[in-house]
């Protein structure tokens, strides 16, 4: 019960809309789950209500990391306890560059009063940058301020691995991503896979799966996880679309 | 309407310079303006007898002239020019040791941190302290060179040859009313000449403290910097947080010879009862280069559109300005610049951010005459607003005659989005923090223009009026 992301009967709605339909789904520590599903199944709605995007309402359900209520906490207090999100369309910051919105991620992290050690901070933030291969000059830029969709998705897998959390959420991280760029962003996950961490990879496309393997699969339909299995269970979406299963569900 | 946290982080900002010492003045000209006034100034300071009748013409020219609330904001009307006094001083001479500052006003300025920025980085001070500067000092090279750094009194009565010339000449008396209650009253502030090729490396800097309530603090300016010389000169000012109105008008005047550089940099911090109506022109001689780099955080209302009039040819003008108008404050702002040559170039970038109810206005004059050729003018404004009570407003005139000009002007008004907190929030930074970092970039390659030592400052007062705004 305790070691996991676990959520229990979860609804959510936006203006009245009800978009999650009594989603239930447990990441243990230690496993990468891929949620697939189809266009408006609510994949990216989970992410935001999650991370506590103020405009859906959680009107039913539970969520708990490692125990802890992550509706108890505010958004950015959830994010210091060890939960992230890699943005499908991630957000520009212009005229703060890189290096200082790490920096002060990380500072906020520490006790007040206590100050980051800068040398260390880069020299650890140059290695990360290396394993993803990225130009130095890139500290710098304002955050993805003019950043293709590339290198701004790869930029969400620096903060991550900067900012190294308990548990990981993937909105469609391939979308917008060659095979060179999806290569690497997965290496950058796979570097970070370990028994201490947990991952959601939220995708539409079996393509990531190829790189990022999976423990387990869940289908998500109208809301709800409809389907669970292991890693073949994408291939034989890829194969045969999403329909069989939306079929299965109507003859059940 | 502002909520308490907003009003709590307005206060926060001005806590470092909200503190005053008991009032104990060796002259003080009474509350209100007439001729007396004047005549008790002018004899106060020994002043020679064109100046004595320069005030009292300016005086005349002042309660002429109306408010300007036809295009102005009509909160110039809480200004009681009766209730305020307007010469307040020790009625000790200026000294160059900080060792001979009566002790009330040394505090004061040890406080603000100016001896220990003196000796770290400038080279030379001047504090003022209501009317008069308590302390004034430069650098023994400087003095040898010739450089000259004196307070305005000590300048028109020992360099009249030099300053009498210049003094009032970019900036008649009549300009607008300010510059004329100004002329009738003015007190204190920095006269500088700088000889012919002296390039003066570090920084000349004044800092103007208020520490009596219902007063009126009138300095007057004049730089003249010769040809192919260059200078740059800092201003930085605080008051504490008083009940009642307080007025800060400035007169600045620069000159810029063949070749001469002038860079001016304001930090402006006041209390916000401060009204704070200051005028500020720089005239350039033939390839000569003024810039103003004007940053407004405090006061209650300011107006102040720093201009420079190139009248050399291929002289240059250029304005940089951030203003930050928190709840209750209004930061009315913009730059002139007026082509009076061929070849001339002007650039403004004006960024503001409102908070809360605070409101930020730019106004901008380019003027390019027709009979002119290759002139130049870029200018862009961008306003940032933060809630959805904040307001600003845009008034460009620019007026280009003729068909050998180029000029470009862009405008955008941006509001930080709800997305872009919530994305940083997600990093584990909270909504201030968050909205500090936003409003810092927003203003990042203005603050650059900065000095270092400056840039730091700009960052931390930025920072404290961010912490809490947003409720």
């Amino acid at each position: 019960m305790s070691d996991s992301l676990n959520i229990q009967n979860l609804h959510a709605s936006v203006e009245n809309t009800e978009i999650l339909k009594g989603l239930t789904l447990e990441i243990p520590k230690g496993e990468v789950h891929a949620i697939m599903g189809p266009n408006g199944s609510g994949k990216s709605t989970l992410a935001k209500v999650l991370a506590g995007h103020e405009d859906y309402e959680v009107t039913e359900g539970t969520a708990t990391m490692d125990g802890q209520d992550l509706f108890d906490l505010e958004i950015d207090a959830r994010s210091r306890a060890g939960f992230f999100l890699a943005f499908q369309y991630p957000n520009e910051i212009p005229g703060v560059s890189n290096a200082n919105f790490l920096r002060a991620a990380r500072q906020a992290r520490l006790p007040k009063g206590e100050e980051i050690d800068a040398v260390a901070f880069y020299k650890e933030m140059y290695a990360k940058m290396d394993e993803l291969g990225m130009d130095r000059k890139f500290t710098g830029r304002s955050v993805n301020d003019g950043f293709s969709g590339g290198e701004k998705k790869r930029n969400e897998i620096l903060q991550m691995m900067v900012l190294e959390p308990k548990y990981a959420v993937l909105d469609e991280t391939d979308s917008g991503l060659d095979i060179d760029a999806l290569k690497i962003v997965a290496q950058g996950v796979n570097a970070m896979r370990s028994p201490d961490r947990g991952f959601v990879v939220i995708t539409h496309y079996q393509r990531l799966l190829d790189y990022i393997v999976p423990d387990v699969v869940h289908v998500m339909h109208d809301g709800r996880i409809v389907k669970t299995g292991g890693k073949d269970l994408a291939l034989e979406l890829e194969e045969k679309g999403y329909d069989w299963i939306t079929e299965e569900l109507v003859a059940a | 309407m502002a909520d308490a946290a907003t009003l709590e982080a307005v206060s926060i900002d001005q806590a470092e310079g909200d503190f005053s010492y008991p009032e104990d003045y060796e002259h003080d000209a009474g509350y209100g303006l007439s001729e007396d006034t004047i005549d008790y100034i002018s004899d106060i300071k020994k002043e020679a007898g064109w100046i004595r009748e320069f005030r009292k013409k300016a005086l005349k020219i002042f309660n002429d002239k109306p408010m300007p609330t036809h295009w102005a904001s009509k909160d110039l009307e809480s200004i009681k020019f009766q209730d305020i006094r307007y010469y307040l001083s020790k009625g000790q001479p200026t000294t160059r040791n900080w060792d001979e500052v009566p002790d009330d006003v040394k505090e004061t300025f040890e406080r603000l941190g100016i001896p220990e920025k003196e000796r770290k980085y400038l080279a030379g001070v001047e504090a003022q302290f209501d009317s008069e500067a308590a302390y004034s000092n430069v650098k023994e090279s400087l003095t040898k060179e010739g450089v000259i750094f004196v307070n305005s009194t000590e300048g028109l009565r020992e360099h009249p040859e030099i300053f009498r010339k210049w003094f009032g000449k970019v900036i008649p008396t009549g300009d607008n009313k300010f510059s004329a209650l100004n002329s009738a009253v003015f007190s204190g502030g920095s006269f500088i000449y700088v000889p012919p090729g002296v390039k003066v490396k570090h920084p000349l800097q004044a800092y103007f403290r208020i520490n009596a309530e219902n007063f009126g603090q009138f300095e007057r300016t004049l730089i003249i910097v010769d040809e192919g010389a260059e200078v740059t000169y800092m201003e930085g000012c605080t008051a504490p947080k008083f009940e009642t109105a307080t007025l800060h008008s400035a007169v600045v005047e620069l000159v810029a010879m063949k070749d001469a550089k002038i860079q001016y940099i304001t930090v402006q911090n006041w209390s916000n009862n401060v009204f704070n109506l200051v005028t500020k022109r720089g005239m350039a001689h033939e390839n000569a280069e003024i810039r103003w780099i004007d940053c407004n955080i405090g006061s209650r209302l300011t107006m102040k559109y720093p201009g420079v009039i190139m009248k050399g040819r291929k002289a240059r003008g250029e304005v940089i300005s951030i203003a930050l108008a928190n709840d209750g404050q209004h930061q009315d702002t913009g730059a002139k610049m007026i082509h009076a040559a061929d070849d001339t170039t002007s650039n403004v970038v004006a960024k503001s951010i409102s908070v809360g109810t605070g409101q930020s206005t730019y106004r901008g004059q380019v003027h390019i005459p027709k009979h002119l050729k290759g002139c130049k003018n870029n200018t862009e404004c961008d306003a940032l607003l933060i809630n959805a009570s904040s307001k600003t407003d845009t008034f460009p005139a620019i007026t280009v005659k003729g068909n050998q000009h180029s000029t470009q002007h862009e405008a955008s008004v941006s509001q930080v989005s709800e997305d872009q907190i919530f994305y940083m929030k997600q990093r584990g930074l909270s909504e201030a923090e968050a909205m500090s970092l936003s409003v810092n970039g927003f203003v990042n390659d203005l603050v650059r223009e900065f000095p270092m030592e400056y840039s730091v400052e700009l960052k931390r007062l930025i920072d404290m009026e961010m912490e809490d705004s947003v409720g």
